[in-house]
């Protein structure tokens, strides 16, 4: 079934506005279609397909607000959704942070549907899956995956006329290929906008080669070493790095980014003068979104540059306060890359460690932004330029804001979880323990 | 409803449904008030007969409504107040000898009976790639059944600004003992479940949750400094009266630490005062020590270490590609002889258990919940497993672990509640810490992470205190212990009895793709873990 038109939506939106008796209100709509498959042991198991849809209405008496959500779109669940809205409003204690409702607003386009992602149905998805399943029975190993695709929109207005609709597609592929011995494990992955550039066989192909290529791992001893970080693994702990670029907590004295006294870090080089990471909603590549959850536009944000931290993301109430304007937090980060492949940078890594993916990683220390995580999938010896031999994963605790200033390479980019990541050789990467997972 | 009326019902009152085609027909099933009982059997059979006209040999349908509350505050404003509800039903088959689902919000008969026919499609479509038949462990149905959470006092009728004004409270109670900021939070949930399956079940449950909890932090502006903590709470299986911190409900020692009743003003006002103590503690000496774990730390330990690593569907690669595998496998479970943990060690699975957030009378699969073993007397004897998965085992008693997360997932193998069994001999914390001569004291949960077949692991706390000479002599700070599950397991020495068992749990246990989150509870009593693993974590962790 079709999606609904920006039209039919800001009728519908107007509809629910009209029913409120709040000072203000602001509606959000959202709808998908979800289609998915998973296979494991070389065999498919299971799939689903799913439609789903979320209104959400908050509405303002003053410095009150209330917010309910509903996916009954029937008139009667409407009209009580907008009530229970107001009932909570009126209760709430007054919010002196709560900023005025948004009036009209001026989105960016994003082009971020494609009909060939939004036609996708479990025909296309048993394909997918029989090209993966076949690579890995001729490579002799066990596959386990997941495909999916899925087709959304989203719709806001506000009682002061703003209005936005945005419709989006994306598709999603990983597989993790094992050797039947259980000691040899590999990785790929992959996201697109356009269903179409996800082509499972070489993906699982490389995943059989890492299986293969990571058998009987040997033990090296923890301690601080080089490792090339591939953009999966770059992509595990780069949000780390990026949500805490938040002003507030900079500002309030929380933040790995607060200076001792007062003030931030701002303007201070605190990474390589190679890393740079922006926001680009509107990257060809990523395809994100035109409004922040707050409702401002996106723009392309630049938060670190040359390694120097240029800018926090501010919201409406914080900005308001400190004298500036608000930076909304845009998504859809990119950090740039080179034309030197994972291959390359391998070529010139005299003595380190490749890592293919990484796993659980978690703060450990706000402060410092110390965080924990374990290789997986895919650990290998490097020397002199090659891959010497696998080796068993490890355990890491490694303070980002170090890391990012070690790094001695970048490599070229990959889409992971909704940002543009380079692969990245980087030095003196802290590991403190072994693991026996294989 | 077409596209043109869409249009034209710009304006409510006509008592018509304003929704878009996109949402398809809308019924008049239960948009007000709970959805009546006869009808959701009709939609239930409705779905379930349309299922097998098209093909399936099984087929089970979930009809929920979820609703859920969430308020938040921030030092003491009140940020965010949101009342959600979600309403839809997923329909599972089995058609040749393969899985399938379709779920949908929209729940008119027409749109169920595709939805089935979907499903089906969707089960053919895969068949032709399938190795292993899918081999279901037969449950007998029960007929038109229900079952509630025990609940004293449903949290969704406490009037709102009994709630907010907790919030605040304990926000000021934080603030005005000496923290720089606190966020608090209180979330409640209601899961309205109707399950109908070709096996003759049709089964009403209404489970409650809630999940109070704060985090209090000092800032040193001097030396910029900053250190949280966050409170002793943990969600539960229970209605309002977890909140009401009756006596009965704590327990006294170093710190006050909570039962089945949680006092959150005192709590926080705890928090306030200790911060500061925290920011002064002597960081800790890297190196081996013997670990005294309360329960508000332990359960998440047994969560990663035993809960997860005996999921049969991660024992058998299901999870290969996303959560991982498991050390515990088969063959060491065939052995009999595998040792998880010391001799002292028993741990059993369980969704019956009171006040456990996994606690329902029927799991997601129709199958009446109970307990069983996971390890008994230090050796692995079970796993966790769903009907499709019990004949690896060669069982045919379903366990009742099969959980999804809403109307749209299909169920699961979930974890049920994986506690630790008390000591058998009566042994107070005061006794245990009594005979340590240099450990550290673990209370409250933080970070975790544990590797994807579930060896190596590290965990921090919220307080740590150093023992020696079988004394508590103060506070450390920057402690991680880490070890492997085996070896943690195996070096535990001493379990205090039953009156120290208290739950500790989650509301967001992650695992599947597309990723569902499950409620799970993890009891025990405080247990002492000899020559553990300790890394200073403000010294770039150096062990």
């Amino acid at each position: 079934m079709s999606m609904p038109s920006p039209e039919e939506t800001r009728a519908l939106l107007g509809t629910v506005l009209s029913l409120s008796r709040a000072e203000a209100c602001e509606v959000e709509l959202r709808g998908t279609t979800e289609g998915n498959l998973r296979f494991a042991r070389n065999t498919v198991t299971t799939s689903a397909a799913v439609r789903k849809s979320r209104l959400s209405v908050r509405s303002r008496f003053g410095q009150r607000s209330g917010e309910a959500a509903t996916n009954e779109m029937d008139d009667q669940s409407l009209t009580r959704t907008v009530r229970i809205s107001e009932e909570l409003a009126r209760l709430a204690p007054e919010d002196p942070e709560l900023v005025e409702v948004l009036g009209p607003q001026t989105y960016p386009a994003v082009d971020a549907y494609r009909p060939a992602t939004a036609a996708a149905g479990p025909e296309l998805r048993a394909t997918a899956a029989a090209k993966a399943l076949a690579e890995a029975r001729a490579q002799h190993v066990v596959a386990a995956g997941f495909f999916s695709h899925e087709t959304g929109w989203l719709a806001r207005a506000t009682s002061k006329g703003l209005f936005g609709f945005h419709p989006y597609t994306v598709a999603d592929f990983s597989v993790t290929c094992r050797t039947p011995d259980e000691t040899g494990s590999g990785f790929a992955v992959a996201q697109a906008t356009d269903v179409s550039r996800i082509d499972t066989g070489p993906l699982t192909r490389t995943a059989c080669r890492k299986a293969l290529l990571s058998m009987a791992p040997r033990a090296i001893d923890p301690g601080k070493y080089t490792v090339i970080l591939e953009p999966a693994a770059v992509a595990e702990v780069l949000p780390f790095l990026y949500s805490a670029l938040d002003a507030r907590s900079a500002d309030e004295g929380r933040s790995p980014f607060s200076k001792p006294g007062g003030g931030t870090r701002r303007g201070e080089k605190l990474f390589d003068e190679r890393l740079t990471v922006r926001s680009d909603p509107g990257h060809a590549d990523l395809a994100g979104l035109p409004w922040s959850d707050e409702g401002l536009p996106t723009a392309p944000t630049l938060w670190i540059e040359n390694g120097v931290l240029k800018n926090f993301f501010y919201t409406r109430y914080w900005a308001q306060k400190q004298g500036v304007a608000p930076v909304p937090f845009s998504g859809s980060v990119v950090v740039p890359g080179t034309d030197s492949s994972v291959d390359e940078l391998i070529s010139q890594t005299k003595k380190g460690i490749l890592i293919t993916r990484i796993w659980y990683a978690n703060i450990v220390d706000p402060q410092t932004l110390l965080v924990t995580g374990l290789t997986r999938d895919g650990t290998f010896w490097l020397e002199d330029g090659k891959i010497s031999y696998p080796i068993k994963n490890l355990r890491f605790n490694q303070n980002l804001v170090s890391m990012f200033s070690q790094i001695e390479a970048i490599g070229t980019q990959a889409r992971v979880n909704g940002d543009l990541v380079p692969a990245l050789r980087v030095g003196d990467f802290s590991f403190t323990s072994t693991s026996d997972a294989t | 409803m077409n596209r043109r009326m869409f249009i034209r019902l710009g304006a409510l009152g006509l008592g018509a449904a304003v929704a878009p085609p996109w949402f398809g027909t809308v019924t008049a099933l239960g948009a007000t008030g709970p959805i009546l009982s006869a009808d959701r059997k009709s939609f239930a059979d409705l779905a379930l007969d349309a299922a097998r006209t098209a093909g399936a040999r099984y087929a089970d349908v979930h009809l929920c409504r979820l609703r859920r509350q969430f308020i938040f505050a921030r030092d003491d404003k009140i940020q965010a107040i949101v009342s959600s509800e979600s309403h839809g039903i997923g329909i599972r088959v089995i058609a040749e000898d393969t899985w399938g689902f379709a779920a949908t919000d929209q729940v008119g008969r027409d749109d169920v009976a595709k939805a089935a026919r979907e499903a089906v499609a969707i089960a053919r479509a895969n068949a032709k790639l399938r190795g292993e038949p899918v081999v279901l462990a037969p449950v007998k149905g029960v007929g038109e059944v229900s079952w509630s959470t025990p609940i004293e006092k449903n949290a969704f009728a406490v009037p709102l600004p009994e709630k907010t004004g907790l919030l605040v409270a304990a926000a000021r109670a934080a603030l005005d003992n000496g923290a720089t900021f606190v966020e608090a939070a209180v979330f409640f949930g209601n899961d309205q479940k109707y399950f109908a399956s070709t096996d003759g079940s049709y089964i009403d449950q209404d489970i409650h949750r809630i999940y109070p909890n704060f985090g209090a932090t000092l800032v040193d502006k001097k030396t910029g400094a900053f250190r949280r903590r966050d409170s002793l709470s943990t969600p539960m299986g229970m209605g309002y009266e977890y909140l009401d911190g009756r006596p009965a409900g704590k327990v006294a020692g170093i710190v006050t630490r909570y039962g089945r009743h949680y006092d959150m003003l005192e709590d926080a006002t705890t928090a306030g005062k200790q911060l500061a103590e925290i920011l002064a503690a002597k960081p800790v000496e890297p190196g081996k020590y013997d670990l005294v774990i309360d329960p508000s730390n332990l359960w998440l330990t047994i969560h990663e270490s035993v809960g997860h690593p005996l999921e049969l569907d991660r024992v058998l690669g299901y999870e290969a590609n996303f959560a991982g595998t498991s050390f515990a496998t088969l063959d060491k479970w065939k052995s009999g002889t595998y040792r998880y943990g010391s001799e002292i060690v028993n741990l059993v699975a369980d969704k019956t258990q009171s006040d456990s957030l996994a606690a329902v009378g029927y799991d997601d699969e129709g199958v009446k919940t109970r307990q069983w073993d996971l390890v008994r007397g230090g050796i692995l004897v079970g796993y966790q497993a769903t009907r499709d998965q019990l004949h690896v085992l060669g069982e045919t008693t379903p366990q009742g672990c099969a959980f999804a997360d809403s109307w749209a997932s299909m169920p699961m193998q979930r974890m049920p509640n994986v506690s630790l069994q008390s000591g058998a001999g009566e042994l107070s914390v005061d006794e245990l810490i009594r005979d340590v001569k240099r450990g550290i004291y673990v209370i409250g949960d933080n970070s975790w992470s544990i590797d994807q077949q579930r060896y190596n692991f590290q965990f921090t706390g919220q307080l740590f205190y150093e023992i020696a000479g079988g004394k508590i002599t103060g506070m450390l700070r920057d402690v991680a212990y880490q070890s492997s599950s085996p070896d943690f397991w195996r070096s535990c020495v001493r379990i205090c009895d039953r009156r120290d068992y208290r739950i500790g749990g989650s509301f967001f246990d992650g695992k599947g793709e597309p990723v569902q989150v499950s409620p799970v509870s993890h009891g025990c009593s405080t247990a002492r873990f000899n020559e553990i693993t300790v890394i200073n974590t403000g010294r770039q962790a150096q062990a």
